[in-house]
Formats: structure tokens, sequence, C-alpha cells
């Protein structure tokens, strides 16, 4: 009797935990759900008055369409860079003995936390103004791939070493050049580790703010996170309507392309491997 | 379709760590030759560096009329067949067979009527759409070959080609593989460390021990007469009887028992009495007798200890009454023995080989 009244109460304590732990999660999603349809957003989560005059207002907003289209461009570049770069110095690093790879590898990664960081402002802008990059948007992409691609080096060498090489040294004896064994038998193997990458630094492009504000200038160049900042009304209150419309369609890219590779890649080929 | 002639081939990893040393073996046209040895004797190392995958420290290697020492794996003219097989798992067995000819730039539709042809005369006409892992072992193994088979090289090279299928289809694989090298006539080496599997596959057998080669020679030469102790205790399905003796005219004298010498060779008899030889004889060679008269030798007496079914026959263990190591018989399956039982084996002896400091004599 008194043990099952123990029992109960443990489970009602656990699940108002979890409830409460849900809701802390919940409540800003929510609000990103519900906000962009409400006459009126504030800062609660509730049940809107529908209204899509939100959208309407901001695809007037000639900066808010653009932006997307910058965060885009600057996701892509960077994604691009990031997995070709990464690909191939992860590759050689897997294949070739270098003595104190495995140093330069944790330093390489050490050090990629920083560069992107707050801490690298000041050198980092010196930098683009001396290399001409300042309001280029190739800077922010030379940048953020710079700061991704050890950790993607990382990632990805291990996928490689993960590769039996009986695979490439049979294509060898077949004759294939090293690019042709990159292209025909490395690269579909580590497929999902490719995309994986790709996912990743197109996120975290797409969600950097810093390097961006840092490096660019003119309002016409600035991708969404930047381009959101600047949400104010006349009276300097933030425009929480904007601001909630916004930020729906800022995330949904992602959303999206989270779905489209999980359900294209979220498999690995098998079987070619006698064991 | 080419000789192979390797002359001085060493192989010396960093570290010091001798692969191969110094090693000459010539390997005729059209041959089936197998490298047989121990796990780190060098025979893999061997064969990768005959495909070029691994570059030899010294000496060449050359296929045909070229030498081909310092080219790469893919202008040697040569196909491997790997262990794991190495079959691409993102293409389908026609694109897998077909691959070789892609790298040579053979269109499309030659490559995949070539694929089509090839994987027809191996029995895999119907998985061309298939993937290597919707496959059998068997299967895999055969899609192997065909990749091989498509670039008509003028040599193969095999990685351990049966080890990895179960034993009963490894004997269907191997009258099969030897079936097919007979037919395309195509240079052949593999490698392997099942003597039975050499035996019954080569036309050739190089037998290696840390680098280097210890005998080379038919299979019947090999299981005849291994030319070392070393070679002796390694082919052969149960290991030859290696007894220590000493030389006692015509007869060796061996624990307390007097065994005949080998008949065929005086070799043995032109040692002085009192040398230390060890005799050679395998257990197949050996006769079992429960009942043997005491004053008459040739026989060497014992007691079984450990008797094991091995089908159509009976291996006996017999350890000897005057001491030293057991020594194995093989008996037909009906004869009836007991455990604890005392017997002595008796040497054929035309089959007995004797060595003395390892060599045969």
């Amino acid at each position: 009797m008194n043990e099952s009244v123990t029992r109960a109460l443990t489970t009602i304590a656990r699940y108002t935990a979890l409830s409460l732990l849900l809701a802390f999660f919940t409540l800003p999603l929510l609000w990103l759900a519900f906000a962009p349809f409400d006459r009126t957003p504030t800062i609660a989560a509730s049940l809107p008055r529908f209204t899509l005059d939100n959208f309407r207002q901001l695809l007037e907003n000639p900066q808010a369409l653009r932006s997307l289209r910058n965060s885009a461009l600057l996701a892509a570049g960077t994604g691009a860079l990031v997995v070709v770069f990464s690909a191939l110095a992860a590759y050689a690093l897997s294949r070739v003995r270098l003595p104190g790879r495995d140093a330069l590898l944790y330093v390489l990664l050490l050090l990629s936390s920083i560069v992107t960081g707050t801490a690298a402002m000041v050198p980092l802008f010196n930098l683009a103004f001396e290399l001409g990059l300042i309001d280029e948007q190739l800077g922010v992409i030379l940048v953020l791939g710079g700061g991704l691609l050890p950790s993607a080096v990382f990632i990805l060498k291990d996928f490689m070493d993960g590769t039996p090489r009986s695979y490439e040294e049979s294509a060898r004896v077949f004759g294939a050049s090293p690019l042709q064994i990159v292209r025909h038998v490395v690269v579909p193997l580590v497929r999902p580790g490719l995309a994986t990458i790709a996912v990743w630094s197109v996120a975290q492009v797409w969600g950097n703010f810093l390097i961006p504000f840092l490096l660019l200038r003119s309002p016409e160049k600035s991708p969404a996170a930047v381009v959101m900042y600047t949400f104010y009304t006349e009276g300097g209150q933030p425009d929480l309507a904007l601001i909630a419309t916004f930020s729906l369609l800022y995330s949904l890219p992602v959303v999206l392309m989270f779905l489209f590779v999980s359900s294209r890649y979220g498999f690995r080929f098998h079987g070619g491997i006698k064991s | 379709m080419a000789a192979i002639s390797l002359t001085g081939l060493t192989k010396v990893y960093p570290g010091d760590v001798t692969a191969l040393d110094a090693l000459d073996l010539e390997i005729r046209d059209g041959e089936f030759f197998a490298l047989l040895g121990p796990s780190g004797c060098g025979k893999t190392t061997l064969l990768r560096t005959i495909a070029g995958l691994e570059s030899a420290t010294g000496g060449t290697v050359a296929i045909g009329e070229r030498e081909v020492t310092a080219l790469p794996p893919g202008r040697r003219d040569v196909a491997m067949v790997f262990q794991d097989y190495a079959l691409f798992p993102h293409m389908t067995v026609r694109d897998n067979i077909g691959y070789p000819l892609k790298i040579r730039k053979t269109p499309a539709a030659r490559r995949s009527a070539k694929a089509a042809e090839v994987a027809a005369e191996l029995g895999l006409a119907d998985y061309l759409a298939r993937r290597p892992g919707q496959l059998s072992g068997g299967q895999q193994q055969r899609v192997a070959l065909a990749r091989a088979m498509a670039c008509h090289p003028s040599v193969f090279l095999f990685d351990e080609p049966l080890s990895n299928l179960d034993a009963r289809l490894r004997l269907e694989a191997r009258t099969f593989l030897k079936r097919l090298q007979r037919e395309l006539g195509v240079t052949t080496v593999f490698v392997t460390h099942d003597q039975a599997e050499a035996l019954a596959l080569a036309d050739r057998i190089a037998v290696l021990e840390a680098g280097r080669i210890r005998q080379l020679g038919t299979p019947t030469e090999i299981y005849r007469r291994p030319a070392n102790t070393f070679v002796a205790s390694f082919i052969g399905s149960t290991p030859m009887n290696l007894l220590p003796g000493t030389v006692r005219g015509a007869w060796i004298r061996v624990g307390d028992a007097l065994l005949p010498g080998p008949i065929g060779t005086d070799a043995a008899a032109a040692l002085p009495d009192g040398a230390e030889v060890v005799y050679g004889i395998r257990p197949e060679y050996l006769r079992y007798t429960a009942q043997h008269a005491a004053d008459v030798p040739g026989a060497l007496p014992g007691r079984v200890t450990v008797i094991e079914n091995l089908g159509s026959t009976q291996l006996l263990t017999l350890d000897p009454v005057a001491g030293g190591p057991p020594l194995q018989v093989t008996v037909p399956e009906d004869l009836p023995v007991t455990v604890g039982e005392p017997g002595y084996a008796l040497p054929r002896p035309e089959r007995v080989l004797i060595y003395r400091d390892g060599n045969l004599l």
C-alpha cells in the first residue's frame, strides 16, 4: 500500500518535471508558429487572431527577401567550399602517413573555434581590410569556411578511415588515377559524411551573425541574420510582427534542408566487402 | 598472357622489417602459380609488389618482355582479385564488371555488352542489375573474377581467393577456379596459407618463409619430397612426423627402435654411424599393428593416446614407449583401436625422408 503510493508520487513528480522541461522548450516554438499569424503579436505565445497581413507587410519590405537570398548565397558558397576542400584534405590525411598528423588535426580543431569566435574579431577585420575583402561576400565565405574546415576535415577523416583501402587499391590496379578514385569510389562511399558536412556548414552559416555583421557594410549585401537586427518600428521598439514573420521564413529553409537530406542520405551502402 | 620474372626482389618496410629478401622467381606463361606460407611470410607483400601496390626497395619485376618495377599498377596489365573482393558497393554488378573498361574509356554501350558477356560466362547473367550487397559470397567472388576478366589482363593476381567462402562452397569454387584458369590460359598467381588449396589448384608452388622461398616445385614434388623440415611440417593435411634419430648403418635409431632408412637414395647410408638426423615420415605412410615380434627391427613401439575420426580414416596419436615426441599414424576407419592400447608404427621405407641440419638428404 505504502509502496504503491510512493511509486505513484514518484511517477507524478517525474511527469511534472518532464512537462515543465517540455514547456520550456515548446513555448518559444509555439510563439514562432503562432505570432506570424497574429494581428497584434506580443512576446507571449497565444492563440492568434488570424491574419496573413504580416506576410504581406514582410514581402513589401525590400530588405527581407533580398537578405534571405544573401543568406542562401553565403551558405551555399561556404558549404561548397567546405565540402570540396575538407573532402580532399580528409582523404589525403586519412591515406598518407604524415608525421604529427593527429597533433596537427587537434591543433587545427582547437584553433578553429577561435578563428570565427569573438576573440579574433579585430585581427579578422584587419586581415579582410588589407585584402580588400571588406563589404565583399567572398570575404565572409572565406572566413566562415576557414572556421568550419578543421571540424569538417576531422569528421570526414573518420568517415574516410572507415572505408576499406582495398576499394581504392582495386581501382588503382585497373588504372584509375587518384582523382578518378576519389570521384568514382571514395566520394560515393562517404556520401553520407559529405551530406552531413554540407548540412552542418549551411546551418552554421545560416545562423551566423557576427562575421557578416563585422565584414559587410552595405545593407543590400547583408544576410537575414543581420537584417533581422534592424527590424524596429519608428518608435525604436522591436517590430514584433515583422520579426516573428521573418523568423518563421528564416527557419523554414534549414528545416526543409534537414528533412530532404535525412530522407535522401539517411542510409549507408553496405555489402561490397565480405567480412 | 605473359611470364613473370622477379630478380633480387627486396622489400624492406620502415623500421627495418624485411618482408622480401632478395627473391628470385620465374613464373611461366600460362602457369597457375601458388605462393604458400604461414601468415607474415611475405606472400601477400610479394603479390602486391607484382601488382605494383607496394614498391620494391630492391630488385626488378618483369611481366612478359616488359620491366615494370617502376610502373604504377594500372600500367602493368595485371588484374587483381582481393581477399574481400572489394566490389564497389554503390555500383551494380554490371557497372562493377565494366569498371576497368570505363577507366580505359571504352564507350558505355560496348562496356555494358562486354560486362553482360563476361557475366554470362560466369553464370551471373541474372544478377547484372543487382548491387554487391544483394549477392551471396560465392556470387560476389564470381563478380570479382568477372571484373578481373573483363579487361583481358596478361596476369591475374588472386589474394586468398577462397578464404572468404564457407567450407562447402570453397570446394566448389576451387574446382571452378581451376577449370576457369585452364580455359583462359592466363598466367595466374595466387596467395594462400592453406596447403590443401595450393596442392589442389597450382601447377607449381613456392613455399615461403620469412621473405625467402624455401622450396619451389610441383605439388607432387613438394608433397613427396619436402626439401626441408619447414616445408615438411607445413605441407600435408596431417603434418609429417619428424623424429630425432641417429644413423646405424642402413638403419636409423629412433628412441630404442631401429627404423628402416630410405630406399632409392644412399645419401643417408653414406653418413657415419652416430650422425644425428631427423627421420621424416607422413602419418599416411606408417602402418599400424597391435602385435609385433620384439626382435624384428623396423617398428616403433608406443601407446595410443588419442584417436581422431577423419571419416574415411582414423588418425592415431602414439606416444613412444622410449619417450620422445608423439607421432601420428593414419589407419583405415574400420580398424578396431582403443585408447591406451600398446601398438607399433611401421614406416614404409620407400616413403622415408632423412633430414640433416633441416635439409633433405
